[in-house]
């Protein structure tokens, strides 16, 4: 077995929340974005991870690569723990991790053309670079992600949302990473554009042998793009498996949830299926269920749910669950009369 | 249909050779501005005045420390404006020559707006944006102090500043550039705090950008709209403490002078029916203001975002 590039264990991202008209003494409220994740990623593998709004998916991007406060143990495949160093060790590794940002045009300083932008990671990584050679690198990268290279004077503003987010990705490219990290980078984009800017980071990916981690709540994108997807709840893994495994075989009754969501291109398919409804809103991070997250709107919680937090258990296909397997019929109709119904406090 | 391959072809690789000239947001800017015809107006008027105090002296019949014993004890009957003696503007109550004295005062009022205001600009600017990027206690610290500052009543500071270290123009230029910056950190603390969380400055963070370096590549450019148009409001502000100061006596000192020191020696004598002496410096005076105010109303429409 292959050394993993990045392998990540008990991550953890907490956050001390102080609210407006607290004493000075009174201690402050946490906040747990993340709350032990686990995985390694393989040099050149894609790691999709999916979760709904608010699960850490983006927080756990962050504090990969030390924008968010964290604990726990991240080893880069050197040895060495990308969590707790100081700037100037982590400068260093700065160039193997880059990132790939949701928002194409607010990822760019409006005030700086194309190839200054494109060239900042260069020039902070390579201070002695000389300014044509620079020039040159930047009109190579814009070429490889698609633009034209005579547009290096132009500005973030005179381009459209998939050419500003090729800009974003020859940005992150240009010193030659290891890994990126996309979080929700196709998100901002029409449909249309999605496809040319994820098949681009395909094509990236198998020229330069990059790994990925690509964030995304669209579930048909991260299938087309990961190689194993990892499925997030109130800052928990619930589920990582192989995606092909994943969307055959979901394990979890969150996953299953999520997959049954996504709509089927046919009116008549579409009608037929069955829909897992989730009850309720994700609960506050400020002040997670005891024992497994998901258990308050989880159409198989039991007691024992309530009382022990489920261990990531299984080889290749992962599951956080106590009771795995698929829902049955019986179950689900249980939940939709669940919801019809107003859920006693 | 007939296309000539071979020149379509040249065509096309020739555009692509070429380097596009990219359109700054500063470029778009300017069109706004150029478009806008007070502020053009404005503009204008500052360019004059300025031209005005740096070459107007050459016209100058008298130079500003002649006195005319001619007109002297008759400055009612003799002393008003005129080509024919030389004295465009007049003479003031000593016989000086009021045109080479307003040049003169043009000058110095100008310089003090604008030292004060780029005192302003380039302190407060950093001092705003170090203290909004770097935030937490740090944050608290600077702008706790600038509070402080703000507190003191800086017109009284300021004159026991000039009635203990003594009457001079650079006594002046300190005392103005203490208090004006601090306004102009504020608002650029604010800004910054709108700016540090843009997706564009994380990645900067991401990549390994040193803090200074943010500071001034991506914060302070993309402050210096809001930071331009409140240096031209600033300008005029600088020369209106200038003159009361010196309208109260303490500000610049004989021999040289400025819009305030002419104003209130004409405002002196406007019983006497010499009312040139108050006219010709308060014409300079407002003409002035009014063109900062409206560079300054222009610049703001034109940077303004929500344009866009």
């Amino acid at each position: 077995m292959t050394k993993p590039l990045l392998d990540v264990k008990d991550l953890r991202v907490t956050f001390h929340i102080r609210r407006d008209g607290d004493m000075p003494w009174a201690l402050p409220r946490q906040l747990r974005a993340v709350g032990g994740v686990d995985f390694a990623l393989k040099p050149g593998e894609t790691l999709g991870i999916v979760g709904e709004s608010g699960s850490g998916k983006s927080t756990l991007a962050r504090a990969l690569i030390g924008l968010a406060p964290a604990t726990g143990r991240a080893e880069w495949i050197d040895g060495a723990d990308l969590i707790g160093m100081t700037p100037r060790q982590m400068l260093k590794y700065r160039a193997d991790i880059q990132m790939v940002f949701q928002d194409p045009l607010a990822s760019l300083n409006p005030r700086m053309t194309v190839g200054q932008i494109i060239a900042e990671p260069l020039t902070t990584h390579h201070p002695g670079l000389k300014r044509d050679e620079v020039k040159t690198r930047v009109k190579e990268m814009m070429e490889k992600v698609g633009l034209l290279p005579n547009q290096i004077n132009r500005y973030p503003h005179e381009f459209s949302g998939g050419q500003c987010q090729r800009i974003g990705i020859a940005r992150a490219l240009i010193v030659e990473p290891k890994l990126i990290i996309c979080d929700e980078p196709v998100s901002a984009l029409d449909v249309s554009i999605q496809a040319q800017v994820i098949n681009l980071l395909i094509k990236l990916q198998k020229e330069l042998g990059l790994a990925l981690i690509f964030i995304a709540h669209d579930l048909a994108v991260v299938k087309h793009i990961s190689d194993r997807v990892l499925v997030m709840y109130l800052g928990k893994v619930m589920e990582i498996a192989s995606s092909d495994d994943l969307y055959a075989n979901p394990q979890h009754p969150y996953t299953q949830a999520l997959l049954s969501a996504v709509p089927i291109p046919d009116p008549v398919l579409e009608a037929e299926k069955s829909v897992v409804p989730l009850v309720g809103d994700l609960p506050s991070p400020m002040n997670p269920p005891s024992g497994c997250v998901f258990r308050t709107r989880c159409p198989r919680a039991q007691s024992a749910c309530a009382e022990q937090v489920p261990a990531l258990m299984g080889e290749g296909h992962q599951v956080a669950c106590h009771f795995p397997g698929p829902l049955t019929e019986a179950e689900i109709a249980a939940v939709a009369a669940r919801e019809a119904r107003p859920v006693p406090a | 249909m007939v296309i000539e391959q071979a020149k379509m072809q040249s065509l096309a690789s020739r555009m692509v050779e070429h380097e596009v000239k990219g359109r700054s947001p500063w470029a778009d800017a300017r069109k706004r501005f150029v478009r806008n015809k007070a502020a053009m107006a404005g503009l204008v008027i500052l360019i004059l005045v300025a031209l005005f105090a740096l070459f107007g002296a050459h016209f100058a019949a008298w130079s500003n420390e002649e006195l005319d014993y001619n007109v002297m004890g008759q400055v009612r009957e003799l002393g008003m404006p005129s080509i024919a003696s030389g004295h465009y503007f007049g003479t003031d109550d000593l016989g000086r020559d009021v045109y080479a004295r307003t040049v003169q005062g043009t000058g110095i009022s100008l310089m003090v707006g604008i030292v004060g205001a780029a005192i302003a600009v380039i302190v407060g600017t950093l001092y705003g944006a170090t203290a909004g990027y770097v935030g937490g206690r740090t944050d608290q610290i600077m702008m706790r102090t600038v509070d402080i500052l703000m507190s003191i009543p800086y017109m009284f500071v300021l004159i026991l500043l000039l009635v203990i270290f003594g009457r001079s123009i650079g006594m002046l230029f300190l005392g103005i550039g203490l208090i004006s910056w601090l306004d102009m950190s504020r608002i650029v603390r604010g800004q910054t705090l709108t700016l540090k969380n843009r997706e564009y400055i994380e990645a900067a963070r991401a990549t390994g950008v040193p803090s200074w370096k943010i500071v001034l590549r991506h914060i302070v450019p993309n402050l210096l709209g809001v930071v331009a148009v409140y240096a031209t409001l600033l300008v005029p502000l600088m020369i209106l403490t200038e003159s009361f100061i010196s309208f109260l006596g303490l500000g610049v000192q004989e021999p040289l002078t400025s819009w305030g020191a002419l104003i209130s020696e004409g405002a002196g004598t406007m019983n006497y029916g010499t009312l040139w002496q108050l006219a010709f410096p308060l014409f300079f005076f407002c003409i002035t203001l009014f063109g900062f105010f409206f560079v300054g109303d222009g610049l703001r429409d034109a940077l303004d975002p929500k344009d866009r």
